[in-house]
């Protein structure tokens, strides 16, 4: 067994998951490849939103893997920089606003 | 950013022997990725076969103003391979009785070679179709004496194909050097003035992006369309094509792989994104590279590996149009380059 839980050689065989579950597998990577189409969103935004989100997410193997995607796409690292940013500020925005219910609450309990 | 060429620092990857049993053994021996000989077979294109001559590709001489970090050359000011005056006399007989239509000088810096202008103005002559110069463009900057190069190519309707990693300077200079992005957008203004690269201009000029680590190029035709609007907002550039050209595990850039120990990784995305269709026009297959001295190979990174064509001709004196067509290629796993994606070749993607 690997001594860590997170090995950047298993990324590679991200594919695999389909051989125990063959159908829903395949049904994942499909929908999974046609997300990251052109679409209303170039490949190029889609590319940033996910490594916005591969870092709210803390997943290092989508880290990984959108990093690379974006300099393949000529992304720059102040674009990458900026758009983890953005994670970071509707993360930090999301805790914040949980404020107000703390608010409401001693305002309930102790107004 | 590198000063010195591996040759010149005596490195063990100067020699190519040594980068020929790097990408053999490893992950390619003990089975982990198959070889490309095992792995075009599975299509039934093994051995790649050479087909009509179309592209007759030169290389002066491996001098160069620059040391880019990923040069395949190993290209740099240190370097003394230059061709002579006798042996581009060899190559205009050649040009004059092919039946290629474009020819492609490369190098090094092309323009360094001492009988450039010379070599140029003679083959000019022949007629050739597309007569194509890859020009690094800090060369026309480098020095006055090259000031007037874009008028020279323009004389002799030289299609210029020239190098430009990124449209930023960060990226640009972090892989040719500093002060290369903005002697570059220079050039290409130079270039511009006198009517290459303006939309409709018969007068040619593209431009080459590789990447500037260890990852493969993106979409070409998505690249471009933002190489030319970055290009033009910033600078009001224009140019023609962008060929996205993947960078080849020999060289400098195999050295910057095992160095920066993404090797193995580069090797595996060079084979995930394997593509048969690519195989069938990879540049070889219609390409024929002259190397300083004369020799002939299949393509310019056979000839930095020192991989010479499997014909009894040899060299360009020897040169035998029937003798070298159907040729099989020499291959070896730096050819997985060639077939990622939408391929890569000097002139872009193949498939
Ligand atoms: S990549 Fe081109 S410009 Fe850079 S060192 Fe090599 S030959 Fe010269
Ligand atoms: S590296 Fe050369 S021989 Fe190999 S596929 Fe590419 S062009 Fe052909």
């Amino acid at each position: 067994m690997s001594k860590t839980y997170y090995d950047p050689a298993d990324l590679r065989k991200f594919g695999k998951i389909t051989e125990w579950s063959k159908d829903l597998g395949e049904k994942f990577f499909e929908y999974y490849g046609k997300v990251f189409e052109e679409g209303a969103l170039t490949a190029r935004e889609k590319s940033l939103i996910a490594l916005a989100v591969a870092h709210t997410e803390q997943c290092p193997y989508c880290i990984d893997a959108y990093t690379k995607d974006g300099l393949q796409r000529g992304v720059t690292k102040e674009e990458m920089m900026e758009a983890i940013h953005v994670g970071a500020a509707i993360k930090s925005g999301a805790t914040l606003v949980h404020g107000v219910q703390m608010m409401n609450k001693v305002n309930k309990l102790d107004g | 950013m590198a000063t010195k060429s591996l040759k010149k620092r005596e490195s063990d990857l100067a020699n190519s022997n040594k980068q020929l049993d790097i990408l053999s053994n490893g992950i390619f021996k003990n089975g982990e990725l198959p070889t490309f000989k095992d792995k075009i077979s599975e299509t039934g294109q093994f051995p790649l076969k050479a087909k009509k001559l179309e592209i007759l590709q030169i290389n002066v001489g491996y001098m160069c103003n620059q040391v880019c970090d990923h040069c395949h050359v190993d290209a740099g000011p240190d370097r003394k391979e230059i061709m002579t005056r006798d042996t581009m006399r060899e190559c205009l007989e050649v040009i004059k009785n092919t039946g290629a239509h474009t020819l492609d000088l490369t190098g090094g810096a092309p323009e360094m070679n001492p009988d450039f202008r010379w070599f140029v103005e003679e083959a000019a002559k022949a007629g050739i179709k597309d007569f194509i110069v890859r020009s690094n463009l800090t060369i026309i900057r480098a020095n006055k004496k090259y000031y007037d190069l874009p008028e020279f190519f323009k004389k002799h309707n030289v299609h210029v194909v020239s190098s430009m990693p990124h449209w930023t300077r960060g990226k640009t200079d972090k892989q040719r050097g500093d002060g290369v992005f903005d002697k570059s957008i220079r050039a290409l203004q130079d270039l511009n003035a006198i009517g290459y690269g303006m939309p409709g201009s018969d007068l040619r000029l593209d431009l080459v992006y590789n990447p500037s680590g260890a990852f493969l190029p993106g979409d070409q035709t998505a690249m471009e369309k933002d190489f030319k609007k970055a290009l033009k907002e910033d600078f009001d550039i224009d140019f023609h094509n962008l060929f996205a050209i993947t960078n080849l595990p020999i060289a400098r850039f195999l050295d910057y792989l095992i160095a920066s120990e993404n090797y193995e990784d580069y090797m595996y995305s060079l084979v995930e994104a394997y593509n048969p269709s690519a195989v069938e026009n990879v540049m070889c297959t219609n390409t024929l590279s002259v190397s300083w001295d004369g020799y002939l190979f299949d393509c310019d990174f056979n000839q930095m590996l020192n991989l010479p064509v499997n014909s009894k001709a040899k060299h360009i004196s020897e040169y035998n149009e029937e003798l070298l067509e159907g040729r099989n290629i020499v291959i070896s796993q730096h050819c997985y380059g060639c077939t990622a994606g939408a391929g890569s070749s000097c002139q872009g993607v193949v498939a």
